[in-house]
């Protein structure tokens, strides 16, 4: 493979006249593009547009390895292939913040995503008495979608805490050039009320009960503005959790691009300019996977981060730059323009961030908070100690699952920020590969 | 525990799930076409033997670790099904020979 740069061609292509017959075609033929709307369909033409465009693609293919001299490898199929690139480009994308509730890894407790996934990619909705729980855009998104589907939801849990709304409500100016992100929320939250589909407000003391499988569902819920909570059980066959999503920043981690902890957005940010140019300038990471900016402006992103580097490749001078990139700038400042708004709306709740002592962390070693706790009370100080004192983020997901959730332990029990308690150090294979597909590097 | 919203019987494979024949629809995943199936557990942890389910659909949380043609560790997720291919639960950790 001779790929020197790892980036679609970023010069503007035109919209193609098969595309919107195309797009139309799709919708009409599948019942699962109807359900899963415009947005979908948006994200279909643009993997049309990028095929068109030229650059080489390799679908199913693997980063394992990336290191601080660009040498990225891949594994494709069975074989693994070393590249090198003069600039590299990351768009690794979100991955769901967990949601460690007592009991979240009982069969039949799932991350609302994975729901949402089956949907997407196997037409597949849950089957028996369904719960919905947690907060965010995705789980109304996705409840909205399941009613599309004719999916009966049993509940939905909300554990936005009290006072979320009015406190954004400053907010709310600031968002109105993306107003229609705002309609398609307030669409959402109405078809959930016609629906209805009964609803538990600032839910606390989630969790999931059962043996082999999970059974029953208990919370404490309170009307807005009264202090008493009610408990409540419900029983369940499918929990589907959710409190946000955000950056999956292991392959900048490898690479060595610098993070940030973003405390708005409780979650680690990669260091990037407006072009996406991460501590390293050869270095682009682009999407959510350096900040949670939403599916249109991490597209925008994308194209930035493509013109600037065909500038530094000397492909197009700095006027071109200029031209090309004012409409994709403006664009992409008005799809941020959202951000703070949901972001304050829909920051998760500590208690369920920093979990009891009881509940499980490291799903992979079966670590529990309090494990997490007590090494920290001997004198680990950060993640890295915690893991080689505890196995915690040594199993095979390698903390790519509980990394945040240990880090703000250790933060909260210290009482250091984030900053200082830093993140799990993440080390090749940065995906799973056998010592066969490793030889026919 | 899940079903699928259409009729997807025009493009399937048929694939053999813990020793059972299944027809499910082509391109789905493995831990897909598991959860079909109807299986209550796809591994069992090494650390205390619970039984466990896909849980992230995305490739973050290696709880759907499955044997796949032979082949232990597999994120049964990131595993598009095909004809004829064996799909067996991940007992504790692979054996090293398996490797
Ligand atoms: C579970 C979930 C559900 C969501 N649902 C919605 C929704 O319904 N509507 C909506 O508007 N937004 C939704 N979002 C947000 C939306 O997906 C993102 O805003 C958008 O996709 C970001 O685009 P991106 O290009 O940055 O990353 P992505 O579109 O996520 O692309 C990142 C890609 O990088 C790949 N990748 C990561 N690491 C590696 C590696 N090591 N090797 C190879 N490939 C790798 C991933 O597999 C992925 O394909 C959802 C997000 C999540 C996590
Ligand atoms: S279900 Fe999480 S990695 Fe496959």
């Amino acid at each position: 493979m001779s790929a020197r740069v790892l980036l679609a061609w970023p010069l503007p292509v035109k919209p193609l006249a098969s595309e919107f017959a195309w797009a139309c075609w799709i919708t009409r033929r599948h019942r699962q593009l109807q359900i899963l709307g415009k947005d979908f369909v948006k994200g279909r033409l643009l993997i049309e547009r990028f095929k068109q465009a030229g650059g080489s693609y390799f679908s199913e293919a693997s980063v394992w390895f990336l290191d601080e001299k660009r040498r990225v490898g891949v594994l494709i199929g069975d074989k693994s292939y070393f590249v090198s690139a003069d600039k590299l480009v990351l768009a690794t994308g979100a991955q769901e913040r967990p949601m460690p509730i007592p009991g979240w890894e009982l069969p039949g407790v799932m991350a609302a995503g994975a729901g949402q996934i089956l949907l997407k990619s196997a037409g597949m909705v849950p089957d028996g008495r369904l719960l919905l729980a947690g907060s965010g855009p995705l789980i109304l998104l996705l409840a909205y979608q399941y009613l599309q589907a004719g999916v009966k939801i049993d509940a939905l849990i909300d554990t936005t805490p009290q006072g979320a709304m009015s406190r954004s409500f400053g907010k709310l100016f600031g968002a109105l050039p993306a107003a229609d992100y705002l309609f398609k929320g307030l669409k959402m939250m109405l078809a959930i009320r016609r629906a209805g589909i009964p609803v538990y407000h600032h839910v606390e003391g989630l969790s999931a009960v059962g043996g082999e499988k999970l059974e029953t569902v208990r919370f404490d819920s309170g009307k807005a503005g009264f202090k008493k909570l009610t408990n409540y059980e419900l029983p369940a066959d499918t929990l589907l959790l959710h409190q946000g999503v955000i950056p999956n920043i292991r392959l900048p981690l490898a690479a060595g691009c610098d993070i940030d902890w973003d405390a708005g957005q409780e979650n680690w940010t990669v260091k990037t300019d407006e072009w996406g140019r991460s501590s390293d300038a050869d270095i682009y990471v682009v999407g959510d996977g350096s900040r949670i900016s939403g599916a249109e402006a991490s597209a925008l992103q994308g194209r930035l981060a493509g013109m600037h580097s065909a500038l530094q490749l000397g492909k197009i001078n700095n006027a071109e730059l200029e031209d090309l990139s004012r409409p994709v700038l403006k664009s992409y400042k008005r799809h941020l323009s959202i951000r703070p708004f949901l972001d304050s709306c829909y920051k998760p709740s500590p208690r369920y961030l920093v979990p009891d002592d009881a509940t499980l962390v490291c799903r992979c070693e079966e670590i529990t908070a309090g494990e997490i706790r007590q090494a920290v009370r001997l004198g680990c100080t950060g993640p890295n100690q915690v893991k080689s004192f505890t196995r915690c983020g040594m199993g095979p997901c390698q903390g790519g699952q509980c990394g945040s959730t240990v880090s703000l332990i250790i933060s909260e029990q210290l009482g250091k920020p984030m900053d200082e308690v830093g993140c799990l150090r993440v080390r090749p294979p940065l995906s799973p590969i056998t010592l066969g597909q490793l030889s026919e590097a | 525990m899940f079903k699928t919203i259409e009729d997807r019987s025009a493009n399937t494979v048929e694939i053999l799930v813990e020793g059972v024949a299944h027809r499910v629809p082509a391109n789905i995943s493995v831990a897909a076409a598991a959860l079909l199936c109807g299986l209550g557990s796809v591994r069992e942890t090494p650390v205390s033997g619970a039984g466990r389910l896909p849980y992230c659909m995305m490739g973050i949380c290696f709880d759907c670790l499955m044997k796949i043609n032979g082949q232990p560790n597999q994120r049964a997720c990131q595993v598009m099904v095909a004809a004829d291919m064996t799909v067996e639960r991940q007992l504790g950790a692979a054996e090293f020979e398996d490797l």
